[in-house]
C-alpha cells in the first residue's frame, strides 16, 4: 500500500534539531527523519528507545562460546580420543585460542545479519522508496505520513515548516 | 546546540572550507569519471605481474612444490614469509578502524576505509601461501572440522596450525562484515547520483540504505560492537600466527615474547604500507584536504611508537639468547647475526630500528617524500624480519650433518611479486569503485575538525599562533577552547 508523504529539507542539524522539538511539543506524529550521517543526540530528541543489537550480539557471541568448548570436547572425550603430548583429553588451554575466535565470529556475524534484518535492508531491498536524492548528500528531513488525513490534519501539518528554517517542503507518494 | 571549537593544536581534519555538499562531491568524483592516466597505467602493470604470478601459482600446484628449493631442513622459506608479512600489513587496517575508534581518535575517518580495503586485500594474498604450500591445494578443505566417512577423523584442536585457520579465517569474516557495513550509507550516496546501469548496481550494492534515523542508531551501536570485537580479535591474529614459531622446540623461535614482539612488528609494517598507499592515492585522486599531511603526521607517530617496540624486542631476544645460558639459543641468535645470512640481519635492524627512529622530527615526520620513501624501507625491513626469524632459526639444526642452504627459485619469487600484483590490482579496483574515504564519518566530524569551525582560519589571531605551533616554535599545549 502507497503512503502519501509529506516531508521537509533542513540545510543543517541545528535547524533539525529545533523542528523535531517543535514537532513533538505540538504533539504531531513524526514519520521518520532522513540524515546523510549519524547525528548525536538525534535519538534523545526523538526518543528512540536505545538499540538492543548489542544484547543479541552478547546472546551470539555466548552461543559460539559454547559450541566451540562443546564440540572440542566432545570430539577429543567422546568421539575419538587421542593423547596429544602427553597431555589430558580435555586440554582447556589449548582449547581457548579456537573458542575466543568461534566468540567472535558468531558475534559479528549474528549482530550483522541481525541489523540487515531488523532493518529490512539486504539486497532485496535495493528498491526501497528514496525520499529525496539529497538526503544522502547534504539535506536533513523530517517526514510525515499523511496517508488518508483530513483537510484539517493536513494543514495543521504542511503548517508546522512554517518558521522553522526549512528549506523545501514537498510531497511524495511512495 | 552546536558552538564553533576553538583549538589551536589540533589541526583541522578536513581542509578547504568544506560543505557537507562539497565533500561528497569530492569523494564521489573518482568512482564518477573516467580514470585517468595514471590509474590506467598503474592497473595494466598490476595485472601483468598478478598473471604473471598466477601463472607461478599454476605452475606449483601442477608440478608440485619441488619448484621451490625447500628441503628437508628448510622446510618453510619464502611462502611463510611472505604469508606473515601480508598478514601483519592487514593489521594497520583494523587497528585504524577498530582500536582507533575505541579511543575516539577522529584522525582515523580520513584514512580508514582505504585502510580497511588493504587489510581484506592483504588477507587475501596471505592466505593465498598456506595453500599452495600444502601441495595438493584441491584437499585444502581438509583443514576444517566437518563430519566425514574416515571415522570421522577430525583435525586437531591442539594446533597452532589449526589454531591459524580459525584466527584468519574468522579475521577475514570479521574485517569484511565491517568495512561492508561501513561502505553502506555511503554506496547509498554514489546511489543517489547515479543513472542508469551504475544506479541498479549501487542500488543492490546500497542494500536499501534511506540514511533513517533509527538505523543510524543501529548502524552507530553495531560499528561500536564490531570495533570491541575487531580489537582483541587482531591482537589474536597475529599472537596465534607468532604461536606457529613459540609453540616449536626450534631455538630462535621457542619464546615468550613472540606474541607481543609480532604484534607490535604487524602493526608497524601495517602502518608503513598504509603510508605507501595514502601517499599515493591522496594524490593521484586529488583528496589532499581530506588525508592531510596531520593524517600522515599522525601515522608516523604510530610507526615511531611501534617500531621502537619491536627495537625493543630485538634487542631483549639478543639479551635474553645470551643470559639464558642456553647454548643452542646462543648459537641461534650469534648466527644471525653473523652466520651466512647475515645481510638479512642486517637489514632488518636498519631498515626497522634504525629507520623509524628519523621520525622523532617533526620535519620529517611532515615530509610526505621522505615518509613515502622511509615507509618502503619499513615494508621491505619487515619482510626481512620474517625471512631472518624463518630461514636463519631453520637453516642450522641440532644436527650439523643437516645443515643446509636455502635460496629462493623463480617460481617463489614470482609468486611473491604476483601477491604485490593480485594486491594492487585489487586495491585499484576498489578505489574506482567505492568511495575511498568514509563520506558519512567526514560529515560527522566536520563541524568539530573542519578547518572553517576550528579557528584556524576563522580568526587571524589563531591563525597565526596555529601557524607558530604548525612550525614548532610554539611548544606549549594549550586546552581547547
Amino acid at each position: 500500500m502507497s503512503k502519501k508523504v509529506l516531508y521537509g529539507l533542513y540545510n543543517d542539524e541545528e535547524t533539525l534539531f529545533s523542528a523535531i522539538t517543535k514537532a513533538k511539543q505540538s504533539g504531531l506524529d513524526i514519520m521518520d527523519v532522513y540524515t546523510p550521517f549519524p547525528v548525536h543526540g538525534l535519538d534523545d530528541v526523538m526518543e528512540l528507545s536505545e538499540s538492543r543489537l548489542h544484547i543479541a550480539g552478547f546472546v551470539y557471541g555466548a552461543l559460539g562460546t559454547l559450541t566451540a568448548l562443546g564440540v572440542m570436547t566432545w570430539v577429543f572425550t567422546r568421539d575419538w580420543p587421542i593423547i596429544f603430548g602427553g597431555k589430558p583429553y580435555f586440554s582447556f588451554p589449548a582449547f581457548v585460542p579456537i573458542t575466543f575466535e568461534l566468540t567472535v565470529l558468531f558475534a559479528a556475524v549474528g549482530m550483522v545479519l541481525s541489523f540487515y534484518i531488523v532493518c529490512g535492508l539486504g539486497p532485496f531491498a535495493a528498491n526501497n522508496p528514496v525520499l529525496d536524492d539529497r538526503i544522502t548528500d547534504d539535506k536533513f528531513c523530517i517526514a510525515f505520513d499523511t496517508t488518508g488525513m483530513s483537510q484539517i490534519d493536513l494543514e495543521k501539518y504542511s503548517s508546522f515548516f512554517d518558521n522553522t528554517g526549512v528549506a523545501e517542503v514537498n510531497t511524495k507518494i511512495i | 546546540m552546536h558552538h564553533p571549537v576553538i583549538s589551536p593544536v589540533r589541526e583541522p581534519l578536513v581542509q578547504g572550507r568544506k560543505s557537507y555538499h562539497q565533500i561528497t562531491e569530492d569523494i564521489c568524483a573518482p568512482t564518477e569519471k573516467a580514470p585517468n592516466l595514471a590509474w590506467t597505467a598503474g592497473f595494466l602493470l598490476s595485472v601483468a605481474i598478478a598473471a604473471f604470478g598466477v601463472a607461478c601459482i599454476l605452475l606449483t600446484i601442477w608440478n608440485g612444490i619441488g619448484e621451490w628449493n625447500l628441503n628437508r631442513t628448510i622446510g618453510w622459506g619464502w611462502d611463510i614469509t611472505n604469508f606473515v608479512w601480508w598478514i601483519g600489513i592487514g593489521h594497520a587496517g583494523t587497528l585504524i578502524s577498530a582500536i582507533l575508534l575505541l579511543f575516539r581518535q577522529k584522525w582515523r575517518t580520513g584514512v580508514n576505509r582505504a585502510a580497511e580495503a588493504m587489510t581484506i586485500f592483504a588477507v587475501i594474498c596471505a592466505g593465498l601461501f598456506p595453500l599452495i604450500h600444502m601441495g595438493r591445494i584441491w584437499l585444502a578443505f581438509f583443514i576444517f572440522p566437518y563430519p566425514n566417512t574416515r571415522g570421522p577423523l577430525w583435525v586437531n584442536f591442539n594446533s597452532p596450525l589449526l589454531w591459524d585457520v580459525f584466527a584468519i579465517s574468522t579475521y577475514f569474516t570479521v574485517s569484511l562484515l565491517f568495512w561492508y557495513t561501513g561502505l553502506v550509507p555511503d554506496f547509498a550516496t554514489v546511489r543517489d547520483r547515479a543513472k542508469g546501469v551504475r544506479k541498479k548496481i549501487y542500488s543492490v550494492l546500497a542494500m536499501g540504505w534511506t540514511g533513517a534515523a533509527k538505523h543510524w542508531q543501529r548502524h552507530e551501536s553495531l560499528s561500536l560492537v564490531l570495533a570491541g570485537l575487531a580489537t582483541p580479535l587482531v591482537l589474536s591474529v597475529h599472537t596465534i600466527v607468532s604461536f606457529d614459531f613459540a609453540t616449536s622446540v626450534i631455538p630462535g623461535w621457542h619464546t615468550t615474547i613472540f606474541p607481543p614482539y609480532f604484534v607490535a612488528g604487524a602493526i608497524f609494517s601495517g602502518f608503513a604500507m598504509v603510508l605507501t598507499l595514502m601517499i599515493i592515492t591522496r594524490k593521484v585522486l586529488g583528496l589532499e584536504e581530506y588525508i592531510t599531511v596531520g593524517h600522515i603526521e599522525s601515522m608516523n607517530k604510530i610507526i615511531v611508537l611501534t617500531g621502537s617496540i619491536v627495537g625493543v624486542a630485538y634487542l631483549t631476544e639478543l639479551f635474553i639468547a645470551w643470559y639464558s645460558g642456553y647454548i643452542y639459543e646462543q648459537f641461534a641468535f650469534y648466527n644471525r647475526a653473523l652466520g651466512p645470512y647475515w645481510w638479512s640481519y642486517f637489514g632488518m635492524m636498519t631498515c626497522n630500528v634504525i629507520s623509524p627512529q628519523f621520525f622523532w622530527s617533526k620535519k620529517l615526520r611532515r615530509n610526505i617524500a621522505f615518509t613515502f620513501v622511509l615507509s618502503i624501507f619499513i615494508n621491505l625491513g619487515m619482510w626481512f624480519e620474517r625471512f631472518v626469524i624463518i630461514v636463519t632459526s631453520l637453516h642450522r639444526d641440532y644436527l650439523p650433518s643437516s645443515w643446509s642452504m636455502y635460496a629462493p627459485t623463480w617460481v617463489e619469487v614470482g609468486i611473491f611479486v604476483g601477491t604485490i600484483g593480485i594486491f594492487f590490482v585489487l586495491f585499484l579496483i576498489f578505489v574506482r569503485v567505492a568511495p575511498v574515504v568514509a563520506i558519512a564519518e567526514i560529515k560527522h566530524v566536520l563541524r568539530s575538525s573542519g578547518d572553517q569551525y576550528t579557528g584556524y582560519d576563522a580568526d587571524p589571531k589563531y591563525k597565526e599562533y596555529y601557524e607558530s605551533v604548525k612550525s614548532g616554535e610554539h611548544a606549549a599545549s594549550h586546552d581547547q577552547h
